[in-house]
């Protein structure tokens, strides 16, 4: 039965939009799914004791570049997507080659790669002339924006589709890297790199290949999120405070198993969603403020998040009873 | 093209003074991290409560702004022993990177505090400082005065490190955590003074960074990222290190500002911190061993 599992939940969430046809509920689902996406991203290589603050600075490369590219060289966003995913590895490996190779790990990374985000961030308000600074961007509508060509579609069905595809995708890499050698090699680097570099691993080459991984994912992310929205800004989909709210939602979720980003995503979006609906403009803050006093009590008392420590019970509970 | 640039002077001199307030806030994170090992993530969240202290006790209460700097200088240190006894200590045998991430979360809870409390409104002092002129360039009062505060607090810091019982038993903590106790030195007690100076000192540079800045709930952001680099700069932990980082940042920030964007002169600072990483992965400071 747990076998097919997967295949069904699958099939009812295709269906879904089929059957349920409510456009501001399928918005909200998109977003889930879209951040989803990029928060398993992040847990890809945070899983592995990588800590980024940088992830911000990644989602920003990969919705910019492929928003200006389609303003300014009229380049599809079936180029430009690939090209955006691209610079984001580039940046990823400019960044973290240097930090592997000298091995800068624990906090260290996670302050150079802040100032990562940082950087990003800056150069965005500071090219304002192209980027439309912190006043956001957004990439020309195509035939009244509804087109194959320029990735642009008015039915939210669609983009739904196109969301849940690139969710089970993300899904299928944390998979793929969960019963890959590269895991193993990873485990090992995170407990020990001496020892690890000892048994014969190459240290610096795996730790870039889930960076660039992870790091290409976040852009993709950043692209789809800019195609949807039709808007973006420096402070929605890059910075610091982007390359926290992933940290921290997976950090809810859970951080070592596949759904734990979804779950983050599902949680952190609904309580602002919730929040916004029953307060208004009185919310503001609000939904942040919950955000962080979760943030502090889940890393003190459940640092597996909600499904890990789920997860944990359930197996505890089966092993008891048997 | 002249040799002796009048403007690129200014710059510079106004660069030295930015150096002098980006010292004292990263004293005071190195302190914490030097002695208790953990990165506040949150740092200059505690700032933007002090600076809207000052704004409430000066501008709002008409209190007399040497005695609101003491309230807020005090209140912020206490805020520093809250955050230690709350969300630090419970961690302290955990990993380093959940007490970072942690503190992420007291970022997340106080910006959205500020909020939540006093508006997304930017509000400032509503005090103008004179500025000076001197050889036809012009040299703000507020930030010499906040030159000058952060190098005496620096000062005070150096001297109760080193010339008193307390002080020496924090540095002693800070060489070795595990010998210290054993050594009958109150290892939590330790911690919780670190706190209060480093929460204080963040106290002093709020009140020194209202005279410059307006004050509003992502404040942080503008000059937190910056403390965290030029610590790393400056090797985490090491005074000296974070002291010269702090100078050479203001300096690009200054001077890249002057030729582009005050955005263009992060880029750069940002840009030399990466590059530095390169170079001198230990630091700029750090021994090659």
């Amino acid at each position: 039965m747990t076998r097919y599992l997967p295949w069904i939940g699958g099939a009812i969430l295709v269906a879904l939009p089929f059957v349920y046809r409510s456009p501001y509920p399928l918005h909200i689902l998109i977003v889930i799914l879209i951040w989803s996406f990029a928060y398993t991203s992040w847990s890809v290589m945070g899983r592995f004791g990588l800590v980024s603050l940088g992830h911000g600075g990644f989602m920003g490369v990969g919705a910019y570049v492929t928003a200006l590219l389609w303003n300014y060289q009229g380049m599809s966003p079936w180029l430009g997507i690939p090209l955006a995913l691209l610079a984001g590895g580039l940046l990823a490996v400019l960044v973290a080659y240097p930090c592997f190779r000298f091995r800068i790990t624990g906090h260290y990374f996670a302050l150079v790669t802040l100032a990562l985000s940082g950087i990003v961030l800056q150069v965005i308000t500071a090219t304002r002339d192209y980027t439309g600074g912190s006043l956001g961007y957004t990439p020309e509508r195509h035939q009244g924006g509804s087109s194959l060509w320029a990735l642009q579609f008015g039915e939210k069905t669609t983009w739904y589709l196109i969301a849940l595809a690139v969710w089970a995708a993300g899904l299928y890499v944390w998979y793929r890297v969960e019963r890959s050698m590269l895991r193993l090699a990873l485990e090992a680097i995170s407990e020990d790199e001496d020892a690890a570099a000892a048994t014969g691993v190459h240290v610096t080459a795996e730790k870039l290949k889930i960076t660039v991984l992870s790091a290409a994912m976040t852009a993709l992310a950043g692209a789809l999120y800019c195609q949807y929205q039709m808007f973006i800004s420096p402070d929605t989909v890059s910075g610091i405070s982007v390359s926290l709210q992933m940290v921290f939602a997976v950090v809810v979720g859970g951080i070592y198993v596949s759904l734990g980003p979804t779950v983050g995503a599902v949680i952190t979006i609904l309580l602002a969603e919730v929040l916004r609906i029953s307060f208004g403009t009185r919310a503001v803050g609000w939904d942040n403020l919950v955000y962080g006093i979760l943030l502090v009590l889940f890393i003190v008392f459940l640092p597996k998040g909600i499904l890990g420590s789920l997860l944990d019970w359930h197996r505890r509970s089966r092993w008891t009873s048997s | 093209m002249p040799v002796f640039d009048l403007f690129l002077l200014e710059a510079l001199i106004n660069g030295i003074f930015l150096g002098g307030v980006l010292a004292l806030l990263s004293l005071g994170l190195n302190l914490i991290f030097g002695v208790i090992d953990v990165v506040w993530i949150c740092y200059a969240e505690l700032i933007m409560f002090g600076m809207y202290g000052m704004y409430f006790l000066y501008t709002v209460y008409h209190v007399p702004i040497v005695l609101a700097a003491a309230v807020c200088i005090i209140g912020v240190g206490l805020l520093g022993v809250l955050l230690h006894a709350l969300v630090i200590a419970p961690l302290l045998g955990a990993a380093p990177i959940n007490q970072l991430l942690a503190t992420g979360g007291v970022l997340f809870f106080l910006q959205s505090a500020a909020t939540v409390l006093f508006g997304v409104e930017f509000k400032n002092l509503g005090l103008r400082l004179p500025v000076l002129k001197v050889a036809g360039m012009f040299i703000s009062y507020s930030r010499l005065l906040a030159f000058a505060a952060a190098l005496i607090g620096m000062v005070l810091v150096y001297l109760f490190l080193t010339r008193t019982y307390t002080g020496a038993a924090i540095r002693a903590i800070a060489q070795d955590r595990q010998i210290m106790p054993l050594m009958g030195v109150n290892a939590r007690r330790i911690y919780l003074i670190t706190s209060a100076l480093g929460g204080a000192l963040a106290g002093l540079a709020a009140c020194l960074l209202v005279l410059q800045y307006d004050v509003h709930p992502f404040v942080g952001l503008s000059f937190g990222p910056i403390t965290f680099l030029i610590c790393v700069l400056g090797s985490l932990g090491n005074f000296g290190g974070g002291f010269l980082a702090a100078f050479v940042f203001a300096e690009i920030i200054s001077v890249g500002g002057l030729y582009l964007d005050l955005e263009w002169g992060y880029v750069f600072a940002f840009a030399f911190f990466i590059v530095m990483m390169f170079v001198r992965p230990e630091g700029l400071m750090a021994k090659r061993s």
